[in-house]
């Protein structure tokens, strides 16, 4: 703090004020440093190391004198002394997990579920990037000035306000099989065509899946797209008029470039939102209809780590590391971009 | 304005557009209509395959939605929603204040560094967090309480929080906090008196929106909670559906009661919602 000072001695402002201005921005950080540290930054690398460990999650209670026994052992021991409860506790418990080094990756290799899950989510990548020119078309169509457009707009934004549970029942009962019970059926018997039973099928379940989860995306988008066409310049778009541009010469060659911004943004949630998956697959198939067929990292990583064959936490961990070296390579670019916009 | 103003077409194609809009309307929320038909039928409708249909006990009007209240879980998972949420919007958005006005008022070594780390953090995929945050709330004694997952929720939040209050403080004129710092202002009280109060749009339209984001939480209230004692709506729908296996007027009934409330404060606080999402689509 000291050379702080001494290095501004012209300033205006007294000395203490310059220490007030070094340290307050600290003390400001603090608290939220701490929440984050202990909830966020901490655990990424702790998942790291437990992904080189074999745990099912429990720890071992430590007995005192008498290292390495287990419960089972003590018991007896107290038994045979004819005494409750077996050795004393000293109150500590021990981290019951085993090192396998790189063990669970080399797994991982072998397991059809993890690469069934990877491919699940290329397609969810992929798929999901429908939701930007969808968002783009509908933003297009509802850019005018008539009556009830507000309205409109916030309707055609609703199904984003939905919870990932709601939309996923939701849809779950729109495709129900039966020739006459989701109304998907109904409406496709209206045209000679179906029954289909979308989510009952190994090969179809995943699009229907990510067709439910295209309806809130969409929307996101599209509401980006609208609050991009706000700030297009009118004058930009009148002169392309006057040179004869219209259409989609015009969208192409003088709006879109100006809704570069917006487009960015969709991409980027639209990216974490496709790999992020999670609560629409568990609601609408849970994995299913056959084992893992619509699982992707995300369902697959916590079906392994918390399920009822029995937790495995560091070949869990394994999964959510990968899962997280492929999100970094986003999140890194758009790290990128950031510092650079920082930089003008 | 593009595409071109539809007044200046010629009236079929206005009347025209009039008449697309509500259709389109319909095609797009189809899917959510449904589900209101099926949660103002009769119970019998369903087990006698008529999904469509009005049987002879016509429509139920608010009768399922008054089961749902009295016939189940249902008011205990709104309320833990509710406890989850509003603490969690509290929390995180003090924090971010305070984060924001950190990083966007000061220049310091490290300030770039301490920003990009809050919004990484905020992107992770949440499995990469999960077994240790499991374990900790779990060492805590806080494994299936409210309180485990406000603590989670804050800190979580606090990541995007910061990114929005930061990019807001940024974009205040700096003149102003210049001019209380020449005035021998303390900055705690510049904190206090001046960027606070300016902040007030940012402050709604992040409690909105984590409202929202903390509402819809799914993945946390399984990993973190299984009692009805502390279930959020999100994860109670799902023992909700158990018990009501297969009567569809009752679970579209919940589901349509479950989403009620972010729905509300999204018409209710529409304009700053927007703003919040769209931080940074017009540049």
């Amino acid at each position: 703090m000291a050379t702080v000072a001494t290095n501004i001695t012209n300033d205006p402002a007294p000395r203490s004020k310059i220490s007030q201005q070094a340290i307050a921005p600290w003390l400001f950080l603090l608290p939220a440093f701490i929440f984050f540290a202990t909830y966020v930054l901490y655990p990424i690398i702790q998942s790291f190391y437990i992904s080189l460990y074999e745990w099912n999650g429990l720890y071992s209670p430590q007995y005192r004198g008498i290292d390495g026994f287990t419960d089972q052992q003590c018991l007896e021991l107290g038994n045979r002394a004819g005494r409750e409860p077996g050795c004393e506790l000293t109150g500590d418990t021990v981290w019951n997990a085993e090192y396998v080094g790189m063990e669970n990756y080399r797994n991982l290799y072998a397991d059809p579920f993890f690469w069934t899950s990877l491919k699940n989510n290329v397609i969810w990548l992929l798929l999901y990037f429908l939701a930007i020119p969808g968002g783009l078309m509908i933003s297009l169509f509802l850019n005018q000035k008539v009556f009830g457009m507000r309205l409109y707009k916030s309707l055609f934004f609703f199904p984003f306000v939905l919870s990932q549970v709601v939309v996923g029942l939701v849809f779950s009962w729109f495709m129900l099989p039966g020739a006459d019970e989701g109304l998907l059926n109904v409406i496709l018997g209206w045209f000679g065509a179906g029954p289909v039973n979308i989510l009952g099928n190994n090969d179809t379940a995943t699009y229907g899946i990510i067709a439910a989860g295209l309806w809130p995306q969409t929307a996101y988008c599209m509401i980006l797209y609208l609050t991009g066409l706000n700030a297009v310049d009118p004058e930009q778009i009148e002169a392309a008029r006057l040179d004869g541009a219209k259409g989609p010469k015009m969208l192409w060659y003088v709006v879109l470039p100006q809704l570069w911004p917006a487009t960015f943004i969709a991409i980027v949630v639209t990216v974490i939102g496709a790999l992020r998956s999670f609560d629409l697959i568990t609601i609408m198939t849970n994995g299913g209809p056959g084992f893992y067929n619509t699982s992707v990292l995300a369902f697959y990583m916590y079906d392994v780590a918390l399920s009822e064959f029995g937790f495995r936490m560091g070949y869990g961990s394994a999964i959510a590391v990968i899962l997280f070296l492929i999100m970094m390579v986003y999140i890194a670019g758009f790290l990128w971009k950031m510092w650079r916009d920082e930089k003008v | 304005m593009f595409p071109r103003p539809i007044e200046q077409y010629s009236a079929p194609v206005r009347i025209g557009y009039q008449l697309l809009l509500p259709f389109m309307l319909l095609v797009w929320l189809i899917p959510l209509l449904a589900v209101m038909f099926f949660s103002i039928k009769s119970g019998n409708d369903f087990t006698q395959g008529n999904y469509w249909g009005i049987g002879e006990d016509g429509l139920q009007g608010l009768g399922n939605y008054w089961t749902v209240f009295t016939g189940s879980d249902m008011p205990r998972y709104l309320w833990n929603s509710v406890v989850i949420t509003v603490p969690t919007m509290i929390g995180a958005v003090a924090l971010s204040c305070m984060t924001g006005f950190a990083l966007g008022v000061y220049r310091f070594k490290g300030n770039l560094l301490i920003f990009f780390m809050f919004v990484a953090g905020n992107f992770v995929p949440f499995q990469i967090l999960m077994v240790p945050v499991r374990d900790l709330t779990d060492q805590m004694g806080l494994y299936d309480t409210r309180m485990g997952l406000i603590l989670f929720h804050i800190a979580f939040q606090t990541g995007f929080c910061t990114l929005f209050m930061r990019n807001f403080i940024r974009a205040l004129p700096r003149e102003l906090i210049e001019a209380a710092r020449v005035e021998g202002v303390s900055e705690y009280r510049i904190f206090w008196y001046v960027v606070l109060p300016l902040m007030r749009p940012a402050i709604a339209a992040l409690c909105v929106l984590i409202f929202t984001f903390i509402w819809n939480d799914f993945f946390w209230a399984v990993v973190l909670t299984q009692s009805p004692e502390s279930q959020p709506v999100t994860a109670g729908i799902t023992a909700f559906n158990a018990q009501f296996r297969a009567m569809y007027h009752m679970m579209s009934a919940g589901s349509i009661v479950a989403a009620i409330p972010p729905v509300a404060m999204f018409f209710l606080m529409q304009k700053h919602f927007i703003a919040g999402l769209t931080l940074g689509a017009v540049k």
